[in-house]
């Protein structure tokens, strides 16, 4: 529901801002990747393997290279380069050799003239595989073949351990972990593989520069980090790789490992017309990484008043077959396992493995979200087996400053967990809706042919938290590059990439606050101009590119001060608090801190569940969420009922089905995401306590609704059902006990 | 295979494979890319056009299906640099983030005012609930929905 009356394009921090992009994008002129067309331009395709785990005996493409329109089919025999990529550790190759590792993989390229002539040579593409016993059982992943030679993430400075297919493993011990509480509630909980489903499928568009290098316009997170992967599998130097963001239809997460940029380069360079490739849904869903499927298993000790003694929780990730940033992952379910919430106590053990299951990587809530369904869901055990009020157990419980998390680490800034509570819990909830009604508004909507007599009302509660921008010692960077005109205008350069979050706003918003003047131009996007942004993601890119451009802003002006010359061009890299690595032996801080931040996040969910049929409606949420200080509430608003709908689609619709390791609904008529007649109204409230190290104190506001939301929503559910409902997305079967 | 089509008021003429999805003809024989590629069967609805003025997913409907009609798509519905209401709308409401369902939703919501003009919160959700959003949660997009009845 708008709270927010905007009119204004052009703003200073703090003013709700309209996009400078929706004229375009309302009016279809705004460009997406798969919307660039080059001239000569041919359409790439990308052969990917029907086996989650085989040998590969003999590839044949001769067939293929005979066939009308056919300009090129590359194998791996034609990488140039480095024959293995990866975003942290460089495990996946360009193109299969010798073996593949999930459904889906990349095993060989052509490039064609019309799209489906590439599709049929691909088709044509002979490929002998010997299949190989598959891995799809994370749990005993530990005890199977390595699926891996060497170990890819081992030397990294992690925790030592010699069982196979481990990516990472962590332990946080904190205080006495064999304490006992006067009261123990313990709980198994799983989480199901989700999916970004971006509405843009990946693509994009490499075009040959004719001296060897190439110009690769894409939809992506991190444009640097895209182009220290793409050059050395290319053979090239990172100058020769020139990344330009093109318009990005959605991200969350699923952006931030390479799609297209390497094979279109490579069909690019090969055949030396441009490439574009353009995925279609179903290979958008085998082609890009997802959420970590999780089991995790808690043990939650209190005092016989409430109070948390010690938490016990164990972890199991499923990475799939590559690393991608499985390891981040881990440790952010750890470090965040417990939640925002006081204790003395705990053990918190977290494993990420290789699986032939899809890989999984970043998606938006990065490990928390995970966590967040399985700890809170403890916590209302809790609060039952006490029979205290659950919000007022959170209260008790609450974190905040100068508290001390289960890594050793204090919390030094802004860090308002229980006004946040207290703020979401103060938000009226609507009075129940009497039956029979229109049966668009009972669960199962109008599929729903009963009068609402199974129909049950249940009101839930529950808080998240999660860090804002890198952590564990990444050195994270954002540059801003200002030049001021003489004309008194000013342009920006910033490699921010926009993925729809609004970060042009705020990049535009806050030069314009730091000059003093309207006439500010935000420049394309690209690795040509300036530095790197590092990556939009981890809830980071509005601190640190809020905080480049004011650094440039300020640095332009003094000096134009100090020289009195009348065009400035200055760039500045701005960097926020150090961290420092998790001891790897007890998963405690080894400098003032490993991580930079943190952002919270209550919400109050009411949902009916019909009994008899296993349907649910969620009917109304309200939420109160940490921002530090809102720099757009308009558009902060817009991440918060987003992120919300996405963590209410993990609840009840959204899973990533595989069999044997096999993807069996990579598609929208199988994998569901919400609907307009999904989503209930949201009602927000901003809790504005600066954050002190942030630039306007402003932290990052994309996750933590997602952290929250499918934790709330299932609290609902329990209280409508009084069903255990320990696993996400929750089925009919569940709610009505087969 | 040649087609002859009318859209947005202007005759165009292409050849075209006979696989080709009128999407497809759109945006990559004709250079009207705003109609979004994003599941291309039917389920998402950011192809949505107006054929012969019905509402459709232009990624069902073969590009040959098309010939001898008429197709407005969301390139068609401002005039030069004055959006249409409900485009107005969605700028105002905040109702757009990456966009690139925004195509569809314009349209069907022109669709949906078409035939209703006052529609309830109800028949806004019924009617948009072929178009999948991602980046929204869709409260926005039901404020720009009632804002341009309204306007």
């Amino acid at each position: 529901m708008s709270t927010v009356a905007a009119t204004p394009t052009v703003g200073r921090v703090g003013d709700s801002v309209l996009r400078l992009d929706g004229p375009p994008k309302v009016k279809g002129e705004f460009a997406y990747s798969s919307d660039l067309q080059a001239a000569g331009m041919l359409w790439g395709h990308t052969l990917r393997s029907p086996y989650p785990h085989a040998r590969i005996v003999e590839i044949d493409i001769s067939q293929a290279l005979t066939m009308a329109g056919i300009h090129a089919v590359l194998t791996h025999e034609d990488v140039p380069g480095a024959r293995t990529y990866g975003l942290e550790f460089p495990d996946q190759p360009v193109l299969a050799s010798d073996r593949v590792r999930y459904y889906g993989e990349p095993v060989a390229l052509v490039a064609a003239e019309h799209p489906e002539q590439a599709r049929r040579a691909a088709a044509a593409i002979r490929v002998v595989y010997e299949e190989l016993p598959v891995v799809s059982d994370m749990e005993r992943a530990t005890e199977m073949e390595p699926l891996h030679e060497g170990r890819p993430t081992a030397g990294h400075g992690y925790r030592d351990d010699p069982r196979p297919n481990v990516v990472r493993h962590m332990v946080i011990r904190h205080g006495d972990p064999e304490i006992e509480g006067e009261v123990t509630v313990s709980g198994v909980y799983d989480v199901g593989i989700q999916d970004q489903a971006f509405l843009g499928p990946e693509s994009g568009l490499a075009v040959p520069d004719g001296e060897g290098g190439v110009d690769i316009y894409v939809a992506t997170q991190w444009l640097h980090v895209d182009r220290d992967q793409v050059a050395p599998c290319l053979g090239l130097e990172p100058e020769q790789v020139r990344i330009h963001l093109a318009g990005v239809g959605g991200a969350f997460g699923g952006r931030e490992d390479l799609s297209m940029q390497l094979h279109g380069a490579l069909l690019a360079l090969h055949t030396s017309r441009p490439i574009k490739i353009v995925y279609n849904r179903e290979e958008s869903f085998v082609g890009h990484i997802h959420r970590h499927p999780a089991r995790m298993w808690c043990e939650h000790r209190a005092t016989r008043d409430g109070r948390l003694v010690n938490v016990r929780m164990r972890i199991l990730l499923d990475g799939g077959a590559y690393a991608s940033s499985s390891t981040a992952v881990a440790s952010n379910a750890a470090s965040f396992a417990v939640g925002p919430y006081r204790v003395d106590n705990a053990l918190i053990e977290a494993t990420a493995v290789y699986t032939n299951n899809p890989p999984c990587g970043a998606m938006r809530g990065f490990g928390a979200v995970q966590t967040c369904f399985a700890a809170e869901a403890q916590m209302d055990l809790l609060a039952a087996a006490l029979d205290i009020d659950p919000i007022e157990l959170r209260l008790l419980n609450a974190l905040g400053p100068g508290d001390t998390l289960p890594t050793g680490q204090v919390v030094d800034g802004s860090c308002p967990v229980a006004e946040t509570i207290r703020a979401a819990a103060a938000i009226p909830i609507p009075a129940a809706e009497a039956l029979p009604r229109d049966p668009i508004r009972l669960p199962g909507g109008a599929g729903n042919t009963t009068r609402g007599e199974g129909v049950q009302r249940g009101v839930g509660f529950a808080v998240g938290f999660k860090n804002i921008c890198y952590s564990e010692g990444f050195d994270d960077s954002c540059a801003a590059r200002v030049v001021l005109h003489a004309d008194g205008s000013a342009e920006v350069h910033c490699a921010a990439a926009e993925v729809g979050q609004g970060v042009v706003g705020v990049i535009l918003q806050v030069a314009r606050t730091e000059l003093g003047i309207d006439a500010v131009t935000l420049m394309p996007h690209t690795t040509a101009t300036v530095g790197s942004a590092g990556s939009a993601s981890a809830s980071r890119m509005t601190w640190m590119a809020a905080g480049a451009v004011q650094d440039a802003c300020r640095a332009a002006l003094e000096e134009r001060e100090r020289t009195g010359s009348a065009e400035v061009d200055v760039e500045r890299v701005h960097r926020h608090p150090r961290t420092t690595p998790l001891d790897p032996e007890t998963g405690q801080i080894t400098g003032e801190r490993a991580h930079v931040a943190l952002a919270c996040s209550a919400m109050r969910v009411v949902a009916e569940v019909d009994v008899e049929l296993g349907l649910t409606r969620v009917v109304w949420i309200g939420t109160a969420q940490d921002v530090g200080r809102a720099i757009n509430p308009l558009a902060l608003e817009g991440q918060i009922e987003g992120g919300t709908a996405q963590g209410l689609g993990l609840a009840v619709m959204e899973e990533i089905q595989t069999r044997d390791g096999r993807i069996t609904n990579a598609s929208f008529t199988d994998y569901l995401i919400p609907t307009t007649l999904d989503m209930p109204p949201v009602e927000s409230v901003l809790i504005e306590v600066p954050e002190p190290s942030a630039p306007y104190g402003a932290k990052g506001v994309g996750e933590p609704p997602t952290v929250v939301a499918a934790a709330a929503v299932v609290s609902a559910m329990r209280a409508a059902t009084g069903k255990p409902l320990t696993r996400i997305p929750v089925r009919p079967d569940e709610i009505v006990g087969l | 295979m040649k087609i002859t089509l009318t859209v947005n008021g202007e005759r165009r003429e292409t050849e075209a494979w006979g696989g080709e999805s009128l999407l497809y003809v759109l945006r990559e024989r004709l250079d009207l890319p705003g109609s979004k590629n994003a599941c291309e069967q039917g389920e998402c609805g950011s192809c949505s056009v107006l054929l012969d003025g019905t509402l459709v997913c232009s990624c069902l409907v073969l590009g040959a299906q098309a010939d001898g009609h008429e197709v407005t798509t969301v390139e068609g519905l401002a005039d030069g640099d004055r959006l249409h209401k409900v485009q107005e709308a969605y700028v105002q409401a905040g109702a757009v983030q990456c966009g690139f369902c925004t195509p569809g939703l314009v349209v069907a919501t022109v669709d949906l005012l078409e035939s209703n003009p006052s529609p309830s919160d109800d028949e806004i959700r019924e009617a948009l609930s072929g178009n999948l959003c991602r980046c929204t949660g869709y409260a926005k997009i039901f404020d720009a929905v009632r804002q341009a009845a309204a306007s």
